[in-house]
């Protein structure tokens, strides 16, 4: 069911309509919001969101029921002359991922984006609903595109409709962090778009199905895999091409962050997806995906750390992106059969997926968490947080249970995804990746306990609340997070039950406890200021080495700052291509 | 050497030029302009494959025509979006740069 069909020739399937009416929806929306305009455009947006989750639960049915990937092919013209788009479960997962997570960021900004009372059409509420819907049409076409070139149009309509998000509001860092994204962003595109070009010239197809027929471990496509891996790594902001994450994700309003971090990054990273598991499994090797796990290591490590050493909240859940993006990576060297010939459709690549699924939740709970702080107080200095978590328990609340999520507590996704890495890392004798995956999630508990600290922190007088937040808002995000934390249990489904523990378990307890030890012991050294206030910080772990720490975070954030220079990160892009087709060049002949 | 590989590496040499001026340039007008450029690099190193892959007595394989069109409007977009920006970027603060001192964090209180 997952592996795409190589049946030769394709024809629309059964319900491969729906696939159309799929990209259709949300288009239309766009449309419809453009044309009445104003006010109208969230009402089509609070109409097309919940129709579109309908529709693909409803694709889902069809593609357990007939347990094959569906087609449909434009038309009616079969590959290479024709374009097929289609579903199989990696799709169908995304999409209903898409329209849950859109489904919350839309209650979420029900109250913040709306058109005030007296005039007639204000520009940011209508241009985000216009983008939100925007997104999830180009999102749609990345999940359901069968061949590289709509993929590549489908990915620049994603950044297109992204960047402007993260200016929304107009400010002159917001905006030039736009530019930034936009910029490496079409870097990274026009080297996918380079590779996509020389496997038309040597095997005449960009059909997905029809070129994992004919690639060939030759150097052409090694060259080609090499170009469009890197291309789509500058997209997605795995480390060290994430110069522009950051302020862009940092900048943005909280329902914009929570899409772009949730949603559009995971949308390159499907493409790697596709092009590993499903376009040349059979070119890439497994040296080239412990490159690409050592980078996911090295983005967790260093996001995590400096996410530590950040004075705002939101940079600290955009540097938790950067981390949590290295995780999603660790996924590919597991991924290899295990005579290491390709990537195969297994438990690895389900874990990646539920971890992808769970880190979309979380994260944009997260972000919606973070967001509804700043509203209310009016800024976001982690330092200035006590009082918070009396003042709205609600929000903190969403934000320690998305945290929670994020480390891999017991019932969260992100814990069962672990736990199936870890058999796959097992059964394939990586060691190294299990030292990794466990290690993880002390970084994650390191910021969370860091947040959850401050907020929980009481203060003398109540915290100054500027504004209300909406109550709506708050149960979005709270509902984002708990699902999080509770998709495991949800995919007990296909996945067998003897996977899930018992939390309660003194074995689980003992791992939370130690995890949330560790986090507290970084947060402790490597925070920007000291986690108790200065006293009882040095009494607590000695002067020297709190300092020592903090010199270690401060380096951190150096090596950070200097990898974030645009020639760095380009050159650095430039380097990488050399490095994975060197390495794919090195194993031929195998 | 034929026309067909002096064509093509017209072409990469427009992409190297692109790539030098995208990194090395920090104006981003100039960044802009660069990646047009590996643009159009590679749409002509497009050509060259459509050439190449011409079945027998046929000018060109039409299919990487109908797609170099979808590219070029493609990046046409991208264009005129980055434009857009870099125009509200220079009406906001006076200046049109990338190279702000990242400013995440403010120094150390």
């Amino acid at each position: 069911m997952s592996v795409l069909p190589t049946l030769v020739p394709e024809a629309t399937t059964a319900g491969g309509f729906l696939l159309v009416l799929m990209l259709v929806l949300p288009l239309a929306g766009v449309f419809a919001a453009l044309t009445l305009g104003g006010r109208n455009a969230r009402r089509v947006a609070m109409l097309a969101i919940p129709a579109g989750f309908a529709l693909a639960v409803v694709i889902g049915v069809e593609l357990v029921q007939s347990g094959r990937t569906l087609v449909y092919l434009l038309g009616g013209w079969a590959p290479p002359l024709g374009i097929a788009l289609r579903a199989d479960g990696l799709s169908v997962v995304m999409l209903l991922t898409t329209t849950v997570v859109l489904l919350a960021v839309a209650l979420f900004a029900r109250e913040g984006f709306q058109t005030p009372e007296n005039v007639r059409e204000a520009r940011t509420p209508f241009m985000f609903w216009t983008l939100l819907l925007s997104v999830w049409a180009a999102l749609n076409a990345v999940f359901l595109a069968g061949d590289l070139f709509t993929l590549y149009v489908a990915l620049e309509l994603l950044t297109f409709a992204g960047v402007p998000l993260v200016s929304l509001e107009g400010k002159p860092e917001t905006l030039q962090a736009a530019l930034r994204y936009l910029l490496f962003a079409l870097f990274g595109s026009v080297l996918y778009m380079l590779g996509a070009v020389l496997l038309y010239g040597a095997y005449g197809t960009l059909d997905i199905a029809l070129l994992a027929e004919r690639v060939r471990p030759e150097a052409v496509s090694f060259v080609a895999a090499a170009l469009m891996t890197t291309g789509l790594l500058a997209k997605t902001a795995l480390f060290p091409f994430h110069l522009w994450l950051p302020p862009a994700h940092a900048g943005a309003p909280a329902a914009a962050s929570a899409v772009l971090s949730a949603l559009v990054v995971k949308g390159s990273w499907f493409l790697v997806v596709r092009l590993w598991f499903d376009v040349m499994p059979g070119v890439v090797t497994l040296t080239a995906a412990q490159l690409l796990g050592a980078l996911g290591t090295a983005a967790i490590v260093v996001g995590s750390v400096v996410a530590l050493r950040q004075e705002r909240l939101k940079l600290l859940v955009a540097y938790s992106t950067m981390a949590q993006i290295g995780y999603l990576f660790l996924m590919f060297p597991l991924a290899f059969d295990p005579a290491g010939s390709g990537p195969v459709h297994g438990a690895a690549l389900t874990g990646g997926l539920l971890q992808v699924v769970s880190h979309a939740t979380a994260k944009a709970g997260m972000f919606m968490a973070a967001g509804l702080i700043y509203a209310a107080l009016g800024h976001d200095r982690i330092a200035d947080l006590a009082g918070v978590a009396r003042a709205m328990p609600v929000t903190v609340l969403a934000f320690a249970l998305a945290g929670l999520a994020l480390m891999g507590v017991v019932p969260s996704g992100a814990y069962l995804a672990k736990k199936l890495m870890l058999d796959a890392a097992d059964g394939s004798g990586q060691w190294w990746w299990m030292i990794v995956l466990q290690g993880g999630a002390v970084f994650t508990a390191g910021y969370v306990v860091l947040v959850l600290v401050s907020v929980l922190r009481s203060s003398a007088e109540p915290a100054p609340l500027v504004k209300r937040v909406s109550r709506l808002s708050e149960i979005a995000a709270l509902a984002l997070s708990t699902s999080s934390l509770l998709l495991a249990l949800a995919a007990l489904g296909p996945v067998p039950g003897e996977l899930v523990a018992n939390p309660l378990a003194p074995k689980e307890l003992g791992t939370l406890l130690a995890v949330v030890l560790g986090g507290a012991l970084l947060a402790l050294g490597l925070s920007r200021r000291s986690l108790f206030g200065v006293r009882a910080a040095t009494e607590a772990n000695g002067g020297s080495l709190r300092r020592s720490a903090v010199a270690v975070g401060k380096a951190f954030e150096l090596a950070d700052r200097l990898i974030r220079r645009w020639q760095v990160a380009s050159i650095s892009l430039l380097v990488m291509v050399a490095l994975v087709g060197g390495i794919l060049v090195s194993s031929f002949p195998r | 050497m034929n026309a067909t590989t002096l064509y093509g590496l017209c072409g990469s040499l427009l992409i190297g030029i692109g790539m030098y001026g995208l990194i090395v340039n920090p104006q981003p007008l100039r960044k802009i302009l660069s990646f047009n450029l590996i643009g159009s690099g590679v749409f002509l190193l497009f050509g060259v494959v459509a050439r190449r892959g011409a079945a027998l007595g046929m000018g060109g394989d039409p299919v990487p025509q109908a797609l170099v069109i979808t590219g070029i409007v493609v990046a046409f977009s991208a264009t005129a979006l980055a434009v857009a920006l870099l125009l509200r970027l220079q009406e906001a603060s006076g200046s049109a740069t990338l190279s702000s001192p990242e400013s995440t964090n403010p120094p150390e209180a």
